[in-house]
């Protein structure tokens, strides 16, 4: 017979408005291009809820930001910062440079300070002077610019391989030579198509599908990786930077 | 000096059952520059006269973007212009946030119209100085309307708004049942040739003082844009090539139409009761 | 002494405009406040509530299945409730969850119904709309601790096209070819996949039919919340049809061959 306290207590006591629906995202900044890739699954305890959610979206022809976390905060806060970037268009006639996303990305977490959008973010692209450039933040707005970010539920699995593979961590150049300062387009793709696989291997809220985003900046070109799988061009342009999408599939089960 | 017993005020109708201070808005309409717009089976655009005030100045914008599937042109105040299509901006973006859809075009115009309505009636208001054309395409394909102070607003196959505005509307009048199967060129042509007439003698349309404003997929003479067919205003050397593809004046078969009385000669109010000398 | 002058009183007691001809201003209040007099109720639980709703696409549609039971706890309280709920021409929206807040949420898209439809322009709400519009009232609610207790399934077909998805009360929002909520994301979900999944195109209406059938037989076999009476929701290029209750059948001889627990004879 269950005791008297459980009985006198209600199942729920208070409403929780977050939850957690797994998934991982990563991004990876070139000397001229910028990588930013997440899976597709949604998932909500043991549950899959599809398979095919997307959490990178393309901001505008040099910004891709994506979201992990609580699934519902992070639509919304996307759909927000979509209309800050519309109202700033409108004001200004051009895009947003990717600099000032980021910190209005920053203020848009702050406001929100004691009843936070549960979303870790990672905005990467291409910045005004032409550089591919990744900017994470944490839930209510810390952020900073980096080389290289993965977040989400195989974080830990996914950023110490990055370390090792992007920031040569642990590695010893051979003699007489140094590591690369900046990795060329077709090996940061290998790398990330390879943190996806083994993400998938080893964690359960991880897999289905993979979408990789890639923002060229001005003038340059994919550097032979046109041929790769499942890509498609985004920008209609081919004067400015340029957005291409990989859709990928990974493991189901 | 002409003054008016009954148009202090707009909550008070003169003897008449007229409002003078509406119908002083219409005039502030008819003192902006003109603009005219049209509409195919596929398109709907715009077009505008810009003013500058002199060499030194630049010349006022005359087109507004609204969102991916609406744009307007103004005639009138471009102060209360900014003002309505912000609102117009903001209704458009609330559509998208709660509905996922673009905002139906005919709703977006009755928006506004309400809200120039009300301005109308209440007092210690003045009605908005400005008159819009609005394009855009929805679920029911493109649309032109008309918005103006009074709180009206029409659809249209093609209309003109602005100073000297009756003599494009002359040319649209004549021409506007060829519109419905125009390509995008063809339209843009006629808006052009509409547009010229409503210019003074010794004027013409140039690079600098036209705007294009366009819905509808991209023409022979445009690079893509993203989203297709969105909203898109063509300025300065853009229009050249529509420019160029204007037919002479002296071609066209008709005469040049009768010059149109002022608009500073304010239409009708000479012979009304109520206006009175004043002191 | 109240050394508030505008609670001194008034010449005379304007505060009722019987004709409604001028808006009064209300005078700030500077009595004494009790804390505790605006608190108001929120839903912390939920109360009368339904269970699993299942829906799939198949090659002309979108086909939706919810029992008819409204549970109270684990009393089968209300047992001819409608959980399949039609708004506008193209779309049906089936609730598990508290049936009371789904009562509202009928109320409100009711509500939005007769605005569109008395604009009369030829816009009408597809399911694509009502699915955004359910995602930001649902969010909204979380947002404002309050929340709308259900998990909803909008499923719709308008322009030749399916549409299938899932809100719940936290504002979370997906799509994909099966949807089940409650036990059935559970019990019914794997079998759907495995009957749906990349035969979207294939299935014909019959075959959806048995489908959720059959599931929602397993679901009754197994959900003690749930009622062997149900209905079933078809959406296609013909507009909506929500059929009458159709009772499962099901078989309970087997019961007598179970040893182990319950009644023994031997």
């Amino acid at each position: 017979m269950p005791d008297m306290a459980s009985l006198a207590h209600p199942q729920q006591r208070a409403f929780n408005p977050y939850t957690e629906n797994g998934g991982t995202i990563l991004a990876i900044a070139g000397a001229d291009f910028s990588v930013i890739a997440g899976d597709t699954r949604q998932s909500e305890g043991y549950s899959i809820q599809t398979r095919y959610a997307p959490k990178v979206f393309r901001l505008t022809d040099r910004a891709v930001l994506a979201v992990n976390g609580f699934a519902a905060d992070g639509n919304m806060f996307v759909k927000k910062v979509k209309q800050r970037l519309e109202w700033y268009r409108h004001a200004h006639a051009k895009d947003m440079p990717l600099r000032a996303i980021a910190r209005l990305i920053q203020t848009m977490l702050y406001a929100r300070r004691f009843f936070p959008y549960y979303v870790y973010n990672i905005l990467g692209g291409i910045e005004e002077d032409g550089t591919g450039a990744v900017y994470s933040f944490d839930p209510v707005g810390s952020y900073e610019r980096e080389a290289c970010r993965a977040a989400g539920a195989a974080q830990s699995l996914v950023q110490p391989f990055l370390d090792n593979q992007i920031y040569f961590k642990n590695q010893v150049p051979a003699p007489g030579t140094s590591h690369p300062a900046h990795l060329p387009l077709p090996t940061v793709l290998s790398i990330v198509i390879d943190s996806f696989t083994s993400a998938t291997e080893r964690h359960i809220e991880v897999g289905d599908g993979l979408e990789i985003y890639i923002v060229l900046a001005k003038g340059r070109t994919l550097h032979g990786t046109e041929s790769i799988g499942g890509m498609q061009e985004l920008t209609t342009t081919d004067d400015g930077e340029r957005v291409f999408v990989v859709r990928r599939d990974l493991k189901k089960d | 000096m002409f003054r008016n017993t009954y148009d202090s005020d707009n909550t008070v109708f003169s003897p008449q059952g007229r409002l003078h201070q509406v119908e002083y808005a219409l005039e502030a309409v008819k003192q902006g520059s003109a603009a005219v717009g049209l509409r195919s089976k596929t398109h709907a655009i715009l077009l505008a006269l810009k003013r500058s005030t002199g060499e030194l100045a630049s010349y006022q914008q005359k087109m507004f973007r609204i969102d991916d599937h609406v744009g307007i042109a103004i005639a009138g105040l471009t102060s209360d212009a900014r003002v309505l299509s912000n609102f117009m901006r903001q209704q458009a973006m609330g559509e998208r946030m709660m509905f996922n859809r673009p905002m139906p075009v005919n709703r977006l115009v009755t928006s506004i119209a309400d809200k120039a309505q009300v301005n109308t009636q209440e007092y210690g208001r003045r009605p908005y100085g400005v008159g819009f054309l609005v394009i855009g395409q929805d679920q029911s394909g493109p649309h032109l309307f008309e918005f103006s102070p009074s709180g009206n607003s029409y659809e249209y196959y093609a209309m003109s708004i602005g100073a000297r505005s009756q003599s494009a509307k002359t040319y649209l009048e004549r021409h506007y049942e060829s519109f419905a199967d125009c390509n995008l060129e063809d339209l843009i042509r006629h808006g052009l040739h509409a547009l010229r007439e409503t210019l003074q003698q010794d004027k013409e349309l140039n690079v600098n003082n036209t705007s294009i404003g366009i819905i509808g997929p991209m023409g022979q003479h445009e690079k893509p844009i993203s989203p297709p067919g969105s909203f898109r205003i063509l300025e300065n050397e853009k229009v050249e090539v529509y420019l160029q593809s204007m037919e002479k004046k002296e071609e066209a078969a008709d005469p040049a139409p009768a010059p149109v009385p002022a608009p500073a000669a304010a239409p009708g109010a000479a012979a009304d009761d109520d206006v009175q000398m004043s002191g | 002494m109240d050394h508030f002058p505008t609670n001194w009183g008034r010449p005379r007691n304007d505060a009722f405009d019987a004709y409604a001809t001028h808006p009064i201003h209300q005078r700030p209040y500077n009595g004494p406040k009790d804390t505790f007099a605006d608190g108001v109720q929120r839903t912390q639980q939920p109360i009368v509530t339904g269970t699993s709703v299942l829906a799939i696409k198949y090659k002309d549609g979108v086909m939706m299945a919810a029992d008819n039971l409204a549970s109270y706890g684990s009393l089968a309280r209300f047992k001819d409730v409608q959980r399949l709920h039609q708004v506008g021409n193209y779309t049906v929206i089936g609730a598990g969850g508290d049936m009371s807040d789904f009562q509202y949420i009928q109320y409100i898209l009711e509500e939005l119904s007769v605005e569109e439809i008395s604009a009369q322009d030829g816009h009408e709400l597809g399911p694509v709309e009502i699915h955004e519009y359910m995602s930001q009232v649902m969010y909204a609610r979380r947002s404002k601790m309050n929340p709308l207790w259900n998990s909803l399934l909008i499923a719709g077909f308008k322009d030749g096209k399916r549409f299938l998805s899932f809100v719940d009360l936290l504002g979370t929002t997906y799509t994909a070819s099966t949807l089940a909520t409650g036990y059935g994301a559970y019990i019914a979900q794997p079998l759907l996949r495995k009957a749906v999944e990349g035969r979207e195109d294939i299935i014909t209406e019959e075959e959806a039919r048995k489908i959720l059938e059959d599931s929602m037989r397993v679901l009754f076999y197994r959900d003690a919340r749930s009622l062997n009476k149900f209905q079933i929701a078809t959406i296609s290029s013909a507009g909506v049809s929500i059929s009458d209750s159709m009772q499962l059948d099901t078989t309970w001889s087997f019961a007598e061959d179970i040893r182990g627990y319950g009644a023994q004879t031997q």
